[in-house]
């Protein structure tokens, strides 16, 4: 665990360097807020719809889809860091292989599905 | 707490201190000079190079202090009607993870020359990078603003859609050196093909290092794929609201991810910290000198990859925002699944 | 993801019902936007990523040449005319000198004539430059963006060799010109050219053949021929949609049929067409300020008519009928028989007409300009409906709006 202990150290230090950073430009940088100042930017006009309403997210497939295939990349890890030691073994060569092949083909169904379904189009 | 805990921990704790303000933040200063100056040197003129110090101009190397100094003594502006907190805190949330990263990059051999030898080594770099997506996000969506609305909400969509590519491409890798350890990755790749080709994983998987460019590149948001802070339409994106030191930090943690996707590639791809036909043998490995040499390799490694992306951010166009996500899935992500496909069918026939 | 995809499961009553409907969100993309140059104001409804609908809103830039002409005297209106088009003040120049002569219905000298084509020419280069520069760098390619800029420059010393200034020119007369061109001219144009063909090579093999660029530019902001037509597009957008209009080819003035050129023209009316129609433009127009160089003949560049243009200095100064002219042109301005003309000439984007009504006085009674981008802008809703919102950037580019004209 001490790889990970290390890493918390690392965590605080980032975290100082950020805390550093936003302490340095409070105390360094002038203060004179002004109403037009801190009006958003909208290219000089004043905002007609506020970001805030229900807005339109298309890619909300992508993002499900994202997260089907993410998990593949994760099931895929383990299998890969073991393929070579899998091929050392004779009864299981060809069928470590041919798992992925299955596991991957439905996979690429899946995306071809989407694709045809018109899940990756943009308009 | 044992002390020797206590002085391992130390010991990260100035490991990295070395590496980051030392090696990434350091670079990512000059970064922003080279940006300027090479762009200069490919567009015919001469770049910035007024900023001096009693009359020593240095190149325009004074600019990055110059630069420095002008954004911490910038107002920090908050736009009304955006949420103070996340306003403030997703700079840091983005530059945080894009730091830490650089905690399990073995920059030479044996275990001193990395903070931490995790053995999930390049997952970590995944889980942890894809973490400066929610800093970009919140940044848009607590602006208040609808053009930083709209880069947030490309910058997630080209992230997590190019994520998935980017951990693919790199199963093939895994597959040749039965490792996600970064510094066992670096070592498979000492070995020599055939006596002649060092045994990179450029070599042995030339689509995978391709395809990963793009898609780490496509992470960085840098031109090719900069749709979410596109200048034309967008301003500035995400980040459009920001000033100050806050600016500052979108800008370090964008050179961050550059330095980080140069180390990514070098380490997996490009043999690390291994010196050509050098092969590190125990002996060679104990001695202070070969150590010295490896590190000097890693960074010159590095910095060449860091010059390949300038090269690319000022030769490449934009593209538009549904082209980069077409060619996130339709394109790189099936390559990468044959990749794979072909790596394994291939490993299995010469076993 | 199409609006349609998801429709197959939900209807318009159903989304709402369960709380899916989303609000259509209304972006102001300009005035101070880094797309909208020449300053203009877009309203866009967007739906996502999409345009749903786009109202340009122009006059950021107004500063009333029509009625300021009504106050000057003919000739006083040069300088207004240099700051329509800011790219091309000669065409301007040209365009409104044209149409007082027609009104006046003098003919002006061979010399003149030639000279007028020659500097048309050249700012029909600077122009489209300027719109391929633009487009380039909105694009992402400041590289590009600097070598157009660059080979502008090289022009705008040229420009400034011939009459002393780099943009606001005032360079043509009424009847003729200020002065003829300097004698080095030729010479200087010679170097011009080989510098801009050294940059039209880099600039095709930066962009011409790269992916990225003709992805964006292919296929996008496409206009059919009707609708173009309808809208009263001219210029290079009508040619890129296949219509072979062009003024100097269907009514040529000045000296345009004698010269040998082609019109080059579009097939699909998209961004790529018009991209590439202004390089072959600034092709045509290169060989064109050649051929131009080689048959001018000498002689005067202006008429010989005191009514018109202003006697010679030493004239004025010496004898008492060109005291008198020279008084009454300035004092009164030069008179203009009653009635109204309407003259028409090719600009950098499109057809340049002045619509002039004369009372018979020294000032003009009405001035009407037709600017060719005005036509343009308001066929840019028709072509961007639907579209997507980065698509609307190369499509404002390559109709190259220019405030100046369009908001007179």
């Amino acid at each position: 665990m001490d790889g990970y202990s290390a890493l918390l150290v690392v965590t605080f230090l980032v975290v100082g360097l950020a805390v550093t950073m936003l302490v340095l430009n409070l105390l360094l940088g002038p203060k004179n807020p002004s109403a037009i100042k801190s009006e958003p930017f909208e290219c000089g006009q004043v905002q007609i719809t506020s970001p805030r309403q229900r807005f339109s997210v298309k890619f909300y497939l992508i993002a499900i889809v994202f997260i089907v295939f993410d998990i593949e990349v994760v099931f895929l890890i383990p299998w890969a860091v073991l393929y070579r030691w899998f091929l050392t073994q004779p009864s299981w060569a060809v069928l470590a292989f041919t798992e992925m092949l299955v596991f991957l083909g439905i996979l690429g169904l899946g995306l071809a599905y989407f694709w045809k379904r018109r899940g990756l189009e943009w308009d | 707490m044992t002390a020797q805990v206590v002085e391992a921990l130390v010991h990260a704790a100035i490991k990295f201190a070395i590496l980051v303000p030392g090696f990434v933040l350091a670079l990512a200063a000059l970064m922003s000079w080279i940006e300027r100056r090479q762009s200069a040197m490919i567009q015919d003129r001469v770049g910035p190079n007024r900023a001096s110090i009693g009359g020593v101009r240095a190149w325009g190397l004074f600019h990055i202090i110059a630069d420095t100094l002008k954004f911490a003594l910038k107002e920090n502006i908050v736009p009304r009607g955006s949420n103070p907190l996340l306003f403030r805190l997703a700079p840091f949330m983005a530059m945080a993870p894009a730091l830490i990263v650089f905690a399990v990059m073995p920059v030479g051999p044996t275990n001193r020359w990395v903070v931490s030898n995790l053995d999930v080594g390049i997952l970590f770099i995944f889980a942890i990078g894809s973490l400066s997506v929610y800093g970009a996000t919140i940044a848009g969506w607590s602006s208040n603003n609808n053009f930083s609305l709209l880069g947030a909400l490309r910058v997630s969509a080209q992230m997590i859609s190019y994520e998935v590519s980017l951990a693919l491409n790199l199963v093939g890798v895994f597959m040749v050196f039965g490792s996600i350890n970064l510094q066992t990755i670096i070592e498979g790749q000492g070995a020599l093909l055939g006596g002649v080709l060092p045994k990179w994983g450029i070599v042995v998987q030339p689509v995978a290092f391709f395809l990963f460019l793009a898609a780490s590149i496509a992470e960085t948001k840098r031109t090719p794929f900069d749709a979410p802070e596109g200048e034309p339409e967008l301003v500035s994106g995400y980040f459009t609201e920001y000033s100050g030191l806050a600016l500052a930090t979108w800008f370090l943690t964008e050179f961050a991810a550059v330095i980080m996707v140069a180390m990514m590639a070098t380490a997996v791809f490009f043999g690390g910290w291994q010196i050509p036909w050098l092969p590190p043998t125990p002996a060679l490995v104990a001695t202070w000198w070969f150590q010295i040499a490896c590190v000097m390799a890693f960074f010159a490694k590095t910095l060449f990859f860091v010059w390949v992306q300038m090269q690319l951010r000022w030769t490449l166009l934009r593209m538009r925002y549904d082209q980069i996500m077409t060619m996130g899935w339709k394109y790189i992500l099936p390559i990468s699944l044959a990749n794979v496909l072909v790596t394994g069918l291939f490993l299995l026939l010469t076993r | 993801m199409s609006t349609e995809t998801v429709r197959e499961y939900l209807t318009e009553e159903e989304e709402d019902r369960i709380g899916l409907h989303t609000q259509e969100m209304i972006l102001n993309m300009g005035p101070s936007h880094p797309a909208t140059h020449g300053t203009v104001k877009f309203t866009l409804r967007l739906e996502g990523e999409t345009i749903r609908d786009l109202d340009p809103d122009i006059g950021y830039l107004h500063r009333g040449f029509e009625k300021m002409c009504e106050n000057a005297t003919y000739t006083h209106a040069f300088p207004y005319t240099d700051r329509l088009n800011y790219c091309s003040p000669f065409i301007n120049n040209v365009g409104y000198a044209l149409a007082v002569e027609k009104l006046l219905g003098i003919e002006i000298t061979e010399r003149c004539k030639y000279v007028r084509t020659i500097i048309s020419e050249l700012h029909r280069i600077s122009d489209h430059l300027t719109c391929l520069a633009a487009t380039s760098l909105e694009l992402g390619a400041f590289t590009v963006f600097l070598y157009g800029v660059q080979s502008r420059e090289e022009i705008y010393v040229l420009t400034e060799e011939i009459c002393g200034a780099r943009l606001t020119v005032s360079y043509v007369r009424i009847g003729g010109l200020t002065d003829d061109l300097p004698e080095s001219f030729a010479d200087h144009w010679k170097l011009v050219k080989r510098r801009l063909d050294k940059n039209l090579y880099d600039i095709d093999k930066l962009i011409g053949r790269n992916r990225i660029f003709i992805d964006r530019m292919q296929n996008t902001g496409i206009l059919d021929t009707e609708t173009a037509i309808s809208y009263g597009c001219t210029g290079p957008f009508l040619r890129a949609c296949g219509v072979e209009y062009d003024v100097r080819d269907a009514a040529p003035y000045l000296v345009y049929d004698r010269l040998d050129w082609t019109m080059p023209t579009g097939t699909r009316g998209d961004n790529w067409d018009r991209f590439l129609i202004r390089l072959a433009e600034i092709e045509q127009s290169i060989s064109m300020i050649d051929q131009c160089i080689e048959q001018m003949p000498e002689g005067p560049v202006r008429i010989d008519d005191w009514r018109v243009v202003l006697p010679p200095k030493d004239e004025v100064y010496n004898s008492i009928e060109a005291m008198m002219a020279h008084f009454k042109l300035i004092m009164e301005g030069l008179k203009v028989p009653p009635g109204e003309v309407y003259s028409y000439t090719e600009g950098a984007n499109g057809e340049l007409g002045f619509f002039i009504v004369s009372d018979g006085s020294g000032k003009p009674s009405r001035v009407h300009v037709r600017p060719p981008c005005y036509h343009l802008v308001a066929a840019l809703p028709e072509i961007m409906r639907g579209k997507l919102i980065q698509d609307l950037v190369p499509t404002f580019d390559t109709i190259n709006m220019i405030g100046g004209e369009i908001d007179r």
